[in-house]
């Protein structure tokens, strides 16, 4: 499994884009093919302080629900409010449309301690074994 | 993780795979959890028609002239009162009541099958055994037999032309024997669906040309292949019971809502003297359908709380397709269990609001009755 090259990774199978200092996060195809259809996707407001890899929402599928978690510590300063009417984004979309929040974060450093693409690989296919 | 035994596979496992179905180990199988979407399987089955390789059940058949006098013993339900080419639904109990499976029991004109749970195969097998006089013969044909439903409101239509005439004015909970694509078959009106449709039983060797059969013949009705998520969510909306969750040893049909399905009028069997005092002292818990007022799911081992504590603990939760929301089976505290009574599920630090509801949840299925 191959998973995009510009984009960080936690173990817990989200993903984190760095743009103008901001940090996007979703959750990989990984964790959707597992999850099956999302059918509601609980996030935090605009504003909130969140903890790095503390849970910061709840992601229901038809036949399981996960936690979410963040990849880096700060600020939400955009919650994705598309997914309120069509959580099916979430499937259709993981790394694009499904986004879920984005983060201004505390620690300018920490976007870059996450997994790299070619470490998550890894990390899934451990799991797989 | 690696498996230390090695799972069984069913005789369509190719074309689970060839699907590109998501395969998981369920009762030492490997079966289709899903192939393109548990809604998208699940609306198929509700719209048109699913089929489901469920070839991991259980099928005993069981000989000799005290056969059914024995099954009688054994099981709550009325099988003596079935007319041959009829089946019957029924918990199997251990003398305290505890249900060992619930199962399907079939009558033919010289010998009876059971269809049992793939969990339980070995346990009930073993448990028959136990029981059985010497009179009596029970064989194991779970390793040759394959068994697919074809369930939906179209299943009958897409089937027409391919099993016996006979059998599409099949009543529920009727079966026959005839040719299946070729095959010598059983069909049987029965499911876990809700829906309309059909149980087919063959030699495993007729695989392949059975199941592309009935692909073929489905695509005219928009058939889809249903994996195991939406086979639980179907059979929940319509509040079957999923043995292992819903019930089992520790459970009793009293306490599961089952009662129907105990006929203390139909002559001894086991667990009877426990059932009838259940029956009239009441129970301490009772099974009770439940549905959220939120957007969250309820899901299997949540703690049931009222009033601010726990009263129960939810045996079965899913997101309902048909629904479009969160629903639930459990066991509470009789107090609340009439209908209407709110509930707090309790889900990893959040509280849910749900209501005591009707069961079946979903009363639009195209089931005959």
């Amino acid at each position: 499994m191959s998973f995009p090259e510009d984009l960080r990774y936690t173990a817990e199978h989200e993903w984190a884009r760095l743009e103008d200092g901001v940090v996007t996060v979703g959750i990989t195809s990984y964790a959707t093919d597992q999850l099956g259809d999302v059918v509601f996707v609980e996030l935090p407001e605009v504003g909130r302080k969140l903890e790095a890899m503390k849970p910061f929402g709840v992601v229901e599928a038809v036949k399981t629900v996960s936690d979410l978690f963040a990849p880096v510590a700060g600020e939400v300063v955009a919650v994705n409010d598309a997914l309120s009417d069509n959580p099916a984004l979430v499937n259709q979309e993981p790394f694009g449309g499904g986004w879920m929040i984005r983060i201004r974060p505390a620690d300018a450093g920490a976007f870059a301690k996450l997994m790299s693409s070619d470490d998550y690989s890894r990390h899934v296919e451990e799991q797989h074994a | 993780m690696q498996p230390t035994v090695a799972l069984k596979r069913t005789p369509f496992y190719e074309f689970h795979r060839q699907l590109g179905a998501k395969l998981v180990e369920f009762a030492g199988f490997e079966m289709p959890l899903r192939y393109t979407g548990d809604q998208r399987e699940h609306l198929a089955v509700r719209n048109a028609a699913g089929l489901f390789d469920i070839s991991h059940m259980g099928e005993f058949r069981v000989r000799g002239r005290q056969a059914g006098a024995f099954l009688q013993r054994m099981v709550t339900n009325d099988v003596l009162g079935a007319e041959v080419g009829q089946a019957v639904y029924s918990p199997m109990c251990r003398p305290d009541g505890g249900i060992v499976d619930d199962l399907i029991v079939y009558r033919f004109a010289d010998h009876w099958m059971v269809v049992v749970n793939a969990s339980t195969t070995a346990k009930d097998f073993a448990w028959l055994k136990e029981h059985v006089p010497a009179e009596v013969s029970i064989d194991d044909d779970s390793d040759d037999t394959a068994l697919l439903a074809v369930q939906g409101p179209r299943a009958a239509e897409m089937l027409r032309g391919h099993i016996p005439d006979a059998a599409l004015a099949l009543g529920t909970y009727r079966f026959l024997e005839g040719r299946l694509f070729g095959a010598p078959a059983i069909v049987s009106r029965t499911g876990y669906t809700g829906e309309d449709g059909f149980e087919l039983y063959f030699d495993r060797a007729h695989a392949a040309p059975v199941w592309e059969g009935l692909m073929a013949a489905g695509g005219a009705v928009g058939l889809e292949p249903v994996g195991l998520g939406a086979r639980d969510t179907l059979r929940l909306e319509m509040g079957y019971m999923l043995y292992g969750n819903d019930i089992d040893d520790t459970t009793t049909p009293i306490e599961a809502g089952l009662g129907w399905t105990v006929k203390f009028d139909a002559g001894d069997f086991l667990g009877r003297d426990a059932l009838l005092a259940q029956k009239q002292h009441g129970t301490l818990r009772k099974l009770v359908g439940f549905a959220l007022e939120g957007r969250r799911v309820p899901r299997h081992d949540m703690v049931i709380e009222a009033e601010g504590r726990p009263v129960g603990v939810v045996t079965s939760g899913s997101f309902s397709p048909s629904l479009k929301q969160g629903i639930g089976m459990g066991y509470v505290e009789p107090a609340y269990a009439r209908l209407g009574t709110p509930l707090e599920i309790a889900a990893n630090g959040a509280r849910l609001d749900a209501k005591v509801v009707k069961r079946p949840f979903w009363t639009h299925g195209s089931r005959r009755s």
